[in-house]
Protein backbone atom coordinates (compact mmCIF):
# COMPACT_ATOMS: atom_id res chain seq x y z
CA UNK A 1 0.00 0.00 0.00
CA UNK A 2 1.30 3.36 -0.97
CA UNK A 3 1.77 5.48 1.96
CA UNK A 4 0.72 9.09 2.53
CA UNK A 5 4.21 10.84 2.09
CA UNK A 6 4.74 8.48 -1.39
CA UNK A 7 0.84 10.46 -2.61
CA UNK A 8 1.83 13.51 -1.01
CA UNK A 9 5.68 13.18 -3.17
CA UNK A 10 3.51 12.64 -6.46
CA UNK A 11 0.82 14.31 -6.42
CA UNK A 12 1.48 16.99 -8.93
CA UNK A 13 2.37 14.23 -11.27
CA UNK A 14 -1.20 12.79 -10.26
CA UNK A 15 -3.04 15.49 -10.87
CA UNK A 16 -1.27 16.07 -13.86
CA UNK A 17 -1.58 12.52 -15.38
CA UNK A 18 1.76 11.58 -15.73
CA UNK A 19 2.08 9.00 -13.29
CA UNK A 20 1.99 5.06 -15.63
CA UNK A 21 -0.95 3.43 -14.77
CA UNK A 22 -0.08 0.76 -12.26
CA UNK A 23 1.07 3.97 -10.08
CA UNK A 24 -2.07 5.49 -11.07
CA UNK A 25 -4.04 2.66 -9.99
CA UNK A 26 -2.20 2.98 -6.39
CA UNK A 27 -2.90 6.28 -5.86
CA UNK A 28 -6.74 5.54 -6.38
CA UNK A 29 -6.64 2.90 -3.86
CA UNK A 30 -4.81 4.89 -1.25
CA UNK A 31 -7.10 7.49 -1.72
CA UNK A 32 -10.02 5.03 -1.07
CA UNK A 33 -9.00 4.53 2.45
CA UNK A 34 -7.08 7.76 3.69
CA UNK A 35 -9.42 10.35 4.45
CA UNK A 36 -6.34 12.76 5.29
CA UNK A 37 -4.72 12.36 1.50
CA UNK A 38 -8.03 12.98 0.23
CA UNK A 39 -8.44 16.26 2.33
CA UNK A 40 -4.60 16.95 1.49
CA UNK A 41 -5.29 16.41 -2.14
CA UNK A 42 -8.41 18.58 -2.69
CA UNK A 43 -7.08 21.80 -0.39
CA UNK A 44 -3.35 21.56 -2.68
CA UNK A 45 -6.29 21.62 -5.97
CA UNK A 46 -7.80 24.82 -3.93
CA UNK A 47 -4.21 26.47 -3.14
CA UNK A 48 -3.63 26.54 -6.96
CA UNK A 49 -6.79 28.02 -7.68
CA UNK A 50 -7.01 30.44 -5.15
CA UNK A 51 -3.31 31.35 -6.03
CA UNK A 52 -4.70 32.36 -9.62
CA UNK A 53 -7.99 33.77 -7.98
CA UNK A 54 -6.50 35.92 -6.26
CA UNK A 55 -4.02 37.41 -8.55
CA UNK A 56 -6.62 37.47 -11.36
CA UNK A 57 -8.20 41.42 -12.39
CA UNK A 58 -11.42 41.64 -10.87
CA UNK A 59 -12.07 43.89 -13.21
CA UNK A 60 -11.54 42.94 -17.04
CA UNK A 61 -11.57 43.89 -19.34
CA UNK A 62 -10.38 47.52 -18.18
CA UNK A 63 -6.77 47.70 -17.13
CA UNK A 64 -5.44 48.02 -13.65
CA UNK A 65 -4.17 51.66 -12.63
CA UNK A 66 -0.86 52.16 -13.67
CA UNK A 67 1.16 55.08 -11.13
CA UNK A 68 1.11 58.49 -12.82
CA UNK A 69 4.45 59.28 -11.97
CA UNK A 70 5.52 55.78 -13.00
CA UNK A 71 4.37 56.73 -16.89
CA UNK A 72 6.41 60.25 -16.49
CA UNK A 73 9.58 58.12 -15.49
CA UNK A 74 9.14 56.08 -18.75
CA UNK A 75 8.83 58.63 -20.75
CA UNK A 76 11.60 60.72 -19.42
CA UNK A 77 13.80 57.56 -19.33
CA UNK A 78 12.88 57.13 -23.07
CA UNK A 79 13.11 60.79 -23.99
CA UNK A 80 16.49 60.87 -22.63
CA UNK A 81 17.39 57.46 -24.22
CA UNK A 82 16.31 59.20 -28.13
CA UNK A 83 18.11 62.23 -27.74
CA UNK B 1 -11.34 8.45 -11.52
CA UNK B 2 -11.07 12.33 -9.91
CA UNK B 3 -10.97 15.19 -12.23
CA UNK B 4 -7.16 16.35 -12.67
CA UNK B 5 -7.85 19.12 -15.99
CA UNK B 6 -7.49 21.98 -13.16
CA UNK B 7 -4.54 23.54 -14.64
CA UNK B 8 -5.35 25.44 -17.99
CA UNK B 9 -2.81 24.94 -20.88
CA UNK B 10 -0.31 27.11 -21.11
CA UNK B 11 -0.66 30.87 -22.90
CA UNK B 12 2.79 31.83 -23.46
CA UNK B 13 4.89 29.93 -25.32
CA UNK B 14 6.78 32.18 -27.38
CA UNK B 15 10.50 32.95 -26.44
CA UNK B 16 10.35 35.75 -23.96
CA UNK B 17 13.24 37.49 -24.73
CA UNK B 18 12.67 41.02 -26.96
CA UNK B 19 15.49 40.91 -28.39
CA UNK B 20 15.76 37.56 -30.08
CA UNK B 21 12.34 38.00 -31.84
CA UNK B 22 13.34 37.70 -35.81
CA UNK B 23 13.44 41.05 -37.80
CA UNK B 24 9.97 40.88 -40.44
CA UNK B 25 7.77 42.95 -41.40
CA UNK B 26 4.31 42.26 -39.15
CA UNK B 27 0.92 41.60 -41.21
CA UNK B 28 -1.88 43.94 -40.01
CA UNK B 29 -3.04 43.69 -36.29
CA UNK B 30 -6.75 42.10 -36.09
CA UNK B 31 -7.23 44.84 -33.72
CA UNK B 32 -7.51 48.24 -35.24
CA UNK B 33 -6.36 50.06 -32.20
CA UNK B 34 -4.01 48.09 -32.00
CA UNK B 35 -2.86 48.26 -35.48
CA UNK B 36 -3.12 51.86 -35.47
CA UNK B 37 -0.56 52.04 -32.10
CA UNK B 38 1.93 49.78 -34.11
CA UNK B 39 1.75 52.03 -36.96
CA UNK B 40 2.67 55.01 -34.58
CA UNK B 41 5.35 53.05 -32.49
CA UNK B 42 7.08 52.14 -35.23
CA UNK B 43 7.14 56.16 -36.57
CA UNK B 44 9.24 56.76 -33.51
CA UNK B 45 5.48 58.34 -32.59
CA UNK B 46 6.03 60.07 -28.35
CA UNK B 47 1.91 59.55 -28.40
CA UNK B 48 1.88 56.58 -29.32
CA UNK B 49 4.22 55.17 -27.09
CA UNK B 50 2.84 57.06 -24.00
CA UNK B 51 -0.65 55.26 -24.79
CA UNK B 52 1.09 52.12 -24.91
CA UNK B 53 2.59 52.77 -21.36
CA UNK B 54 -1.22 53.96 -20.12
CA UNK B 55 -2.27 51.30 -21.91
CA UNK B 56 -0.57 48.23 -20.67
CA UNK B 57 1.60 49.87 -17.48
CA UNK B 58 -0.67 48.75 -15.24
CA UNK B 59 -0.99 45.10 -16.23
CA UNK B 60 2.77 45.07 -16.46
CA UNK B 61 3.30 46.57 -13.11
CA UNK B 62 1.26 43.67 -11.37
CA UNK B 63 3.18 40.74 -13.22
CA UNK B 64 6.42 42.36 -12.23
CA UNK B 65 5.15 42.68 -8.63
CA UNK B 66 4.42 39.21 -8.28
CA UNK B 67 7.97 38.49 -9.81
CA UNK B 68 9.37 40.59 -7.46
CA UNK B 69 7.62 41.31 -4.41
CA UNK B 70 9.46 44.98 -4.40
CA UNK B 71 7.06 47.42 -5.72
CA UNK B 72 10.77 49.99 -6.52
CA UNK B 73 12.32 46.52 -8.24
CA UNK B 74 8.72 46.20 -10.15
CA UNK B 75 8.53 50.03 -11.49
CA UNK B 76 12.02 49.67 -12.10
CA UNK B 77 11.67 46.14 -13.96
CA UNK B 78 8.29 47.73 -16.01
CA UNK B 79 10.64 50.88 -17.26
CA UNK B 80 12.83 48.12 -18.18
CA UNK B 81 10.57 46.26 -20.40
CA UNK B 82 9.18 49.14 -21.89
CA UNK B 83 12.28 50.73 -23.09
CA UNK B 84 13.72 47.51 -24.31
CA UNK B 85 10.09 46.83 -26.03
CA UNK B 86 10.32 50.54 -28.26
CA UNK B 87 13.88 49.59 -29.18
CA UNK B 88 12.41 46.66 -30.24
CA UNK B 89 9.48 47.18 -31.96
CA UNK B 90 10.28 46.82 -35.27
CA UNK B 91 10.87 43.16 -34.76
CA UNK B 92 7.85 42.61 -33.06
CA UNK B 93 5.81 39.80 -34.89
CA UNK B 94 2.18 40.74 -35.24
CA UNK B 95 0.86 37.40 -35.22
CA UNK B 96 0.75 38.10 -31.75
CA UNK B 97 -0.85 40.04 -29.75
CA UNK B 98 1.38 43.77 -28.61
CA UNK B 99 -0.26 42.79 -25.08
CA UNK B 100 1.55 39.14 -24.91
CA UNK B 101 4.58 40.26 -26.23
CA UNK B 102 4.82 43.01 -23.88
CA UNK B 103 3.98 40.66 -21.03
CA UNK B 104 6.85 38.11 -22.12
CA UNK B 105 9.13 41.22 -22.24
CA UNK B 106 8.07 42.16 -18.77
CA UNK B 107 8.75 39.00 -16.91
CA UNK B 108 12.24 38.94 -18.77
CA UNK B 109 13.31 41.96 -17.35
CA UNK B 110 11.77 40.86 -13.95
CA UNK B 111 13.92 38.33 -13.97
CA UNK B 112 17.22 39.99 -14.94
CA UNK B 113 16.43 42.31 -12.05
CA UNK B 114 15.93 39.68 -9.67
CA UNK B 115 19.49 38.52 -10.74
CA UNK B 116 21.21 41.84 -10.25
CA UNK B 117 19.47 42.38 -6.78
CA UNK B 118 21.40 42.05 -3.84
CA UNK B 119 20.43 38.12 -2.98
CA UNK B 120 19.59 37.48 0.86
CA UNK B 121 20.37 34.60 2.37
CA UNK B 122 16.58 32.95 1.91
CA UNK B 123 14.48 31.25 4.23
CA UNK B 124 14.58 27.32 4.11
CA UNK B 125 11.20 25.95 2.95
CA UNK B 126 11.11 22.72 4.57
CA UNK B 127 9.13 23.73 8.01
CA UNK B 128 6.43 24.34 5.02
CA UNK B 129 6.44 21.32 4.02
CA UNK B 130 3.86 18.57 5.08
CA UNK B 131 4.93 16.23 8.36
CA UNK B 132 5.01 12.71 8.35
CA UNK B 133 5.08 10.14 11.02
CA UNK B 134 7.77 7.79 10.38
CA UNK B 135 5.20 4.99 9.27
CA UNK B 136 4.95 7.24 6.33
CA UNK B 137 1.61 8.78 7.22
CA UNK B 138 0.43 12.35 7.88
CA UNK B 139 1.93 13.28 11.19
CA UNK B 140 -1.11 16.34 10.61
CA UNK B 141 -3.99 15.89 9.51
CA UNK B 142 -5.31 19.09 7.58
CA UNK B 143 -8.92 20.19 7.79
CA UNK B 144 -10.49 20.89 4.70
CA UNK B 145 -11.81 24.31 3.93
CA UNK B 146 -15.39 24.13 3.48
CA UNK B 147 -16.22 26.77 1.17
CA UNK B 148 -15.46 26.87 -2.59
CA UNK B 149 -12.41 28.96 -3.35
CA UNK B 150 -13.78 31.00 -5.89
CA UNK B 151 -16.44 32.11 -3.10
CA UNK B 152 -13.91 33.06 -0.92
CA UNK B 153 -10.96 34.81 -3.14
CA UNK B 154 -14.19 37.09 -4.15
CA UNK B 155 -13.69 38.62 -0.95
CA UNK B 156 -11.08 41.21 -0.99
CA UNK B 157 -9.65 40.66 2.06
CA UNK B 158 -9.04 37.18 1.06
CA UNK B 159 -7.43 38.00 -2.13
CA UNK B 160 -5.02 40.26 -0.71
CA UNK B 161 -4.40 37.06 2.37
CA UNK B 162 -3.84 34.52 -0.56
CA UNK B 163 -1.45 37.55 -2.80
CA UNK B 164 0.31 37.96 0.83
CA UNK B 165 0.76 34.29 1.53
CA UNK B 166 2.51 34.00 -2.03
CA UNK B 167 4.99 36.74 -1.39
CA UNK B 168 6.05 34.94 1.98
CA UNK B 169 7.36 31.78 -0.30
CA UNK B 170 11.10 31.91 -0.59
CA UNK B 171 12.23 33.42 -3.48
CA UNK B 172 13.13 30.49 -5.60
CA UNK B 173 10.06 28.65 -4.97
CA UNK B 174 7.70 31.90 -5.63
CA UNK B 175 9.66 32.95 -8.57
CA UNK B 176 8.62 29.10 -10.31
CA UNK B 177 5.17 29.60 -8.81
CA UNK B 178 4.28 33.05 -10.23
CA UNK B 179 5.84 31.36 -13.35
CA UNK B 180 3.58 28.46 -13.62
CA UNK B 181 0.67 29.28 -12.32
CA UNK B 182 -0.30 32.86 -12.39
CA UNK B 183 1.75 33.86 -15.34
CA UNK B 184 0.83 30.65 -17.32
CA UNK B 185 4.20 30.31 -18.38
CA UNK B 186 5.06 26.52 -19.65
CA UNK B 187 7.70 24.16 -17.88
CA UNK B 188 10.08 24.20 -20.65
CA UNK B 189 9.75 28.18 -21.20
CA UNK B 190 10.08 28.50 -17.21
CA UNK B 191 13.18 26.18 -17.34
CA UNK B 192 14.67 28.26 -19.81
CA UNK B 193 14.54 31.48 -18.23
CA UNK B 194 15.36 30.35 -14.55
CA UNK B 195 18.75 28.15 -16.23
CA UNK B 196 17.69 25.06 -15.25
CA UNK B 197 16.44 21.46 -16.15
CA UNK B 198 11.86 20.80 -16.31
CA UNK B 199 12.36 18.17 -13.76
CA UNK B 200 14.02 21.68 -10.78
CA UNK B 201 11.12 23.17 -12.35
CA UNK B 202 8.42 20.48 -11.62
CA UNK B 203 10.08 19.88 -8.16
CA UNK B 204 9.94 23.31 -7.10
CA UNK B 205 6.48 23.88 -8.07
CA UNK B 206 4.94 21.16 -6.56
CA UNK B 207 7.03 22.21 -3.29
CA UNK B 208 6.01 26.10 -3.73
CA UNK B 209 2.09 24.73 -3.96
CA UNK B 210 2.50 22.55 -0.58
CA UNK B 211 4.15 25.21 1.05
CA UNK B 212 1.69 27.53 -0.01
CA UNK B 213 -1.19 25.48 1.16
CA UNK B 214 0.61 25.31 4.77
CA UNK B 215 0.45 28.97 4.62
CA UNK B 216 -3.64 29.13 3.77
CA UNK B 217 -3.86 26.68 6.38
CA UNK B 218 -3.10 28.66 8.81
CA UNK B 219 -4.70 31.71 7.97
CA UNK B 220 -8.11 29.42 7.66
CA UNK B 221 -7.45 28.34 10.61
CA UNK B 222 -7.11 31.35 12.42
CA UNK B 223 -10.05 32.65 10.59
CA UNK B 224 -12.36 29.92 11.99
CA UNK B 225 -11.05 30.63 15.57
Amino acid sequence: MMTCRELVEFLMLYLDGELPLDQRARFDDHLTVCHACVIYMNTYIETVRMGKAACAPLDEPVPDEVPEELVRAILAARDGGVN
Amino acid sequence: MIAISFLPGPRHRATLSAMSLPPHPSPPSADPQEAALLVGLRAGDETAFATMVRTYGGRLLATAQRILGSEDDARDAVQDAFLSAFRSIDRFAGGAKLSTWLHQIVINASLMKLRTRRRHPEEPIEPLLPLFAEDGHHAVSSAGWGEGADDVVARGETRAMVREAIQRLPETYRTVLVLRDIEEVDTTETARLLGVTTNVVKTRLHRARQALKTLLDERFREARR
